[in-house]
């Protein structure tokens, strides 16, 4: 093997850090949980008194929760309106049996919301056949190619039988998806050439990518964003507009390129200069020098950091909401703007939240694992 | 790329073209001249557009009266100031939040990274709950939680009294106050000469544990000082202690300081979302300091506290202060998030000024001229700190 | 990488759509076939989806008129939501094609902002709500108070000379969403709630749990007359807008509604009617328009006093009186020029 890889492999393998292995209850104890209760809560005055406190915390706060979004709570609604939840004292989860499709699908009209709810599982699926190693193949390229396509004929229709939607209709879910997914990818070539920018030789190209980077990193999204929204159609000849939701996403895109290209300039530089120097003496150009040695070897190294970066960038596009679009988060206050269902706001918000904590968590530790597996499957 | 030939033949157009530093120079005019057109192509787009539709161009409009008010400010305020000064306003509420918010965020996340790691289940399991719930909901979204939290509470006439003066209501958190008192200057030169003294016990502490190996409990001294010397201070001057006492008149609290409930929606929601990083980041860079420290540490008798503070924390400082930079970062840039729950900060301030003057360029551009300046202070501040920790640990 | 590279051209060859706005605003929007017209992003009675994203109001009416003027269909129109912030911004750049958007009329919009307005199409101006609970009787009790605000609007101004005028203090709350505003306001979060006398009418019928709650106060304090806005230069485009308007405020005059007009155009011997409406050739031609382009606008749309009762009168939740806007025969101010 050559030397210089091991060398990423043990970076990386340091880099992944695993959790200290917590004291075991020994073996030939009395009664287990009780030793273990010992060992691990009671081992010491302080460590009694932060256990004691812990427990109080708990007692305070997990009673009355469960009260409020369990026992007490409205799962339903007879009559559509929010009078039974009035009258409860505990959670009015019916809320989301009156507002899911809003919440879910934006302004999207109402009688194809099938056609979103369909687009928004085949991008799910294709996510979730994507995180399999095993799939990595040149296929997945050509399946996304045609996910991409049936999910742009689903969400805009105009032809083969689907009425037009324009995308100021858009909404929900599928639009916080989409504007996360796109962002990231067409963010991803753009943060290429700017790390190879920022890490060039040449001080001119150098500095403009850097400068790039650093005015970006050093500005709020939410500035970016209002910069896209308002003065992007300034910036463009006289004629030529483009429209609102693609504006957010250039800004987006943008945005992200700064940081994607500080996590891929990470991984150039975790590779030897010794690979360099060797594509250099065999007389490979710049190009092909980066194409075949260098960025297949970074570019696996920033997976992980990439699908970071998309958790962000998941996160984010919460923002949008400032601009004007129907994000998930958006659509969900336009639900709660009903006089009718708003002192439950704090319901809405929670169901919110929960998609999105299922959406990052699980990335997160996708990204754990990936991070795992990507350093032990070449180290065999 | 070089290649044999060039040196055969240095003189001919080919070994020009084939010239590393040719090539280079070439690119970069290339490169330059692109960026440059675009610019100039964007600025031209710009500038026609503006004058085609007769909007105004300039910073002129900064010496103009404002004519709005602002809720909250560090520094007096009213709708006949100029735009500058409604704008500096902003700037200043920005730094308020974000100052208190990093020192917050710090601590809060400090304490949540160490309880991660604790020996004690509970604990640690709490701590990991709490990180896992908070990173991975949007900013925002646990914003207008805290917003919707704040504003639920009682009304002003039903404000909740927490006796000697404290009221919560959804107005706010309203405190009392002493009254401001020209005999009150010796008092706070008594406060800054603690906080001074602090530094130099702390280093005569820190200089007579090298030379004597005896401890000196300078911490508690150096509070105790912080406390008993103004108070000296008072007692000295004999000036009356005046407070200004929150008392309902009309419609709201008259007097007394307060605490906005836009301020404090803000403030919780950035610090605790900022927590849950930085825990990771302290609890990663505890990890990364090998646990032959802590054993020999252990072994020479000093308490786990001490381990902790003395020995494991320091070197933990090397690989937390990086990360902990962009996190604090990320911290300024997100509280402009304000302008989503009405705290005036310097994006929600600009936004109106754009509104009211049309001119979007410049507001725009100021607000980001203003963040890069207090992103570039505060790195420079956080490297300058860096420099001096990995130094100290060597 | 190559499936990355292969998804990102793809994606962005699909989104890209680039409507084209290019000389004279006429002749383009013609030619995409449709009127994009920027409208509040929800305030009933002016500008409001329904559940199935249908949009009614009177702002929406005359972004319908000037579609049925042009297209000889009042539904060729796409809208474009816009908060308080782009509202300018997207006229200037030609993101839309008017302005429809409970807009006041000021002299430094009409200038500085590179706007021309065309027809105020409601006489507003700015009151104060305050929960019934508090007592507050007028106006000048407001010593004080906190008050809830949009940031950017000509209101937020004349709360400020207001104030300054009558030696009062209050707490500005300014949140950018009307319906973050208003629930900040149920919430107690501020005593009053201050915006165009309308739009308090509006939210007052639409988002408070119990309307009775609350109670508008008398006095006005500002003149705001809402009026649909175009870009600077472009008079033909101008010149369409505005006559699509006074096109509804004429036929109220003349008593030409829905219901009526085509048995008007055919039996009416008024000559302004039959000029109004076409039957007399003539004023299509000027404005470069089909010759029964009003005659469709009220069909579609109807005169002014039937938009009014439908969005915002008697027929509408809000129930607001004509008042300032009943034409100016009865008292009010809306007034056409002739239609020679």
């Amino acid at each position: 093997m050559i030397k210089p890889e091991d060398d990423i492999h043990n970076a990386l393998a340091a880099a992944d850090v695993e959790e200290p292995s917590q004291a075991v209850a020994p073996a030939n104890s009395v009664w287990k949980p009780l030793s273990w209760a010992k060992s691990n809560l009671f081992d010491s005055v302080p460590n009694a008194l932060l256990t004691l406190l812990a427990l109080l915390l708990l007692w305070e706060t997990v009673p009355p929760l469960l009260s409020w979004g369990l026992f007490n709570a409205t799962w339903s609604v007879a009559d559509g309106t929010a009078a039974a939840c009035r009258d409860g004292t505990g959670a009015c989860w019916a809320l989301m049996g009156e507002k899911n499709r809003l919440m879910l699908f934006g302004v999207y009209p109402y009688d194809q919301h099938w056609r979103p709810l369909l687009a928004t599982a085949i991008v799910i699926a294709m996510l979730a056949t994507s995180a399999l190693r095993r799939f990595w193949l040149p296929a997945l390229g050509y399946a996304w190619l045609g996910a991409v396509v049936v999910v742009a004929w689903l969400m805009w229709g105009g032809f083969l039988g689907l009425t037009y939607v324009e995308t100021a209709q858009w909404g929900g879910l599928p639009l916080t998806l989409g504007l996360a997914l796109l962002g990231i990818v067409l963010a991803f070539p753009l943060s290429i050439v700017l790390a190879l920018g920022r890490r060039s030789n040449l001080p001119a190209i150098k500095a403009i990518c850097t400068g790039y980077i650093e005015l970006v990193r050093g500005v709020p999204l939410v500035s970016v964003l209002f910069m896209a929204s308002v003065m992007f159609p300034l910036f463009l000849p006289e004629g030529v507009t483009i429209d609102k939701l693609l504006r957010a996403l250039a800004g987006m895109t943008l945005f992200t390129a700064a940081y994607l290209a500080e996590a891929v300039r990470g991984g150039l530089q975790a590779i030897p200069r010794g690979q360099e120097e060797a594509a250099d003496a065999l007389g490979l150009s710049y190009w092909r020098k980066m194409r075949l040695i260098v960025l297949p070897q970074a570019l696996r190294l920033v997976i992980p950091p990439i699908v970071n970066q998309f958790i962000s960038c998941f996160k984010d596009t919460s923002l949008v909401t400032i601009v004007g679009l129907y994000d998930l988060l958006a659509a969900t206050k336009a639900a709660l703007a009903d006089p009718e269902w708003r002192p439950f706001f704090v319901e809405g918000y929670v169901a919110a939240a929960l998609v999105y904590w299922c959406f990052c968590f699980f990335m997160s530790r996708y990204s754990q694992w990936l991070e795992r597996e990507l350093a032990t499957g070449t180290r065999r | 790329m070089l290649s044999g030939r060039q040196v055969k033949q240095p003189a001919t157009l080919r070994a020009l073209v084939y010239s590393a530093r040719f090539r280079g120079i070439v690119y970069q005019v290339a490169v330059v001249v692109g960026v440059l057109a675009l610019g100039w192509y964007l600025v031209h787009n710009t500038l026609a557009n503006l004058a085609a539709r007769g909007i105004a161009t300039g910073f002129g409009f900064m010496g103009q009266e404002a004519g709005f008010d602002i809720g909250e400010g560090l520094i007096a305020y009213s709708a006949a100031d100029t735009y500058l000064r409604a704008l500096v306003v902003g700037v200043l509420n920005t730094l308020k939040v974000a100052v208190l918010g990093i020192a917050l965020a710090s601590l809060l996340g400090l304490v949540v990274g160490i309880a991660r790691l604790s020996r004690n289940w509970l604990v640690a399991r709490l701590a990991t709950f709490y990180v896992e719930t908070v990173r991975n909901v949007p900013l925002l979204l646990q914003l207008f939680v805290w917003y919707g939290i704040v504003t639920a509470l009682p009304g002003p006439r039903q404000a909740l009294d927490l006796g000697l003066g404290v009221f919560i209501s959804n107005r706010g958190l309203k405190v009392p106050v002493p009254e401001w008192h020209d005999s009150y200057w010796p008092v706070l030169v008594l406060l800054a000469a603690a906080f001074i003294g602090l530094f130099v016990l702390r280093r005569w502490a820190i200089n007579r544990l090298y030379r004597t190996g005896r401890p000196f409990p300078w911490l508690s001294v150096g509070l105790a000082g912080l406390v008993v010397l103004p108070w000296l201070g008072l007692v000295l001057v004999g000036a009356p202690l005046v407070w200004s006492i929150p008392e309902l008149k009309g419609f709201n609290f008259q007097g007394g300081a307060d605490l906005s409930p836009e301020f404090a929606a803000l403030l919780a929601g950035l610090t605790v979302y900022t927590a849950s990083f930085i825990a990771e980041i302290v609890r990663s860079g505890i990890l990364a300091v090998p646990h032959g420290q802590t054993e020999a540490a252990l072994s020479l008798g000093l308490s786990r506290a001490k381990t902790l503070r003395l020995v494991v924390l320091p070197q933990a400082l090397r690989v937390i202060v990086p990360p902990l930079t962009s996190q604090y970062l990320n911290l300024l840039k997100n509280s402009s998030l304000a302008v989503a729950i009405g705290y005036p900060d310097l994006v929600s301030v600009a936004n109106t000024a754009i509104n009211q003057t049309g001119q979007a360029v410049e507001g725009v551009a100021l607000t980001m001229a203003v963040f890069l300046v207090i992103s570039l202070a505060l790195s420079l501040l956080m490297n300058w700190y860096n420099a001096k920790v990995a130094l100290v640990s060597r | 990488m190559k499936a990355f590279k292969a998804c990102a051209i793809a994606a962005a060859l699909a989104v890209t759509s680039m409507p084209a706005w290019a000389g004279p605003t006429v002749d383009a929007v013609k030619a995409k076939g449709f009127v994009q017209c920027g409208v509040n992003l929800g305030l009933y009675g002016f500008s409001a989806p329904d559940d199935k994203g249908n949009w009614s109001g009177l702002d929406v009416d005359a972004c319908r008129a000037v579609a049925a003027a042009l297209f000889g269909d009042a539904s060729k129109v796409k809208y474009t939501p816009l908060s308080a912030q782009q509202r300018l911004p997207a006229l200037q750049s030609g993101e839309i094609d008017l302005l429809a958007r409970n807009t006041t009329w000021t002299l430094s919009r009409d200038t500085a902002n590179g706007l021309n307005f065309t027809v105020t199409n409601y006489y507003d101006g700015q009151g104060f709500m305050v929960p019934t609970k508090l007592g507050v009787k007028a106006a000048k009790d407001l010593n004080g108070a906190t008050v809830c605000v949009l940031p950017g609007t000509t209101t937020e101004q004349n709360l400020a000379d207001w104030f300054r005028a009558n030696k009062m203090t209050y707490k500005p709350v300014v949140i950018e969403k009307n319906e973050e505003l208003a629930s900040a306001f149920i919430a107690g979060r501020c005593d009053v709630y201050t915006s165009d006398a309308s739009q308090l009418a509006a939210i007052r019928a639409n988002e408070m749990p119990n309307p009775a709650d609350y109670v508008i106060l008398p006095e006005l304090i500002s003149k705001e007359p809402l009026a649909v806005a175009v870009r600077h230069g472009d008079d033909q485009w101008l010149d369409v807008v505005r006559w699509s308007l006074y096109a509804m405020i004429a036929a109220e005059e003349k008593g030409v509604t829905m219901a009526n007009v085509d048995q008007m155009a055919a039996s009416s011997p008024d000559p302004e009617i039959k000029r109004l409406l076409g039957v007399t050739a003539g004023n299509g031609k000027a404005l470069g328009l089909d010759e029964a382009w009003a005659k469709t606008i009220i069909k579609q749309v109807g005169n002014y006093g039937e938009s009014f009762d439908r969005n915002v009168g008697q027929g509408s939740k809000l129930k607001i009186a004509r008042g300032q806007n009943a034409l100016y025969t009865q008292g009010g101010l809306m007034y056409a020029p002739p239609f020679k």
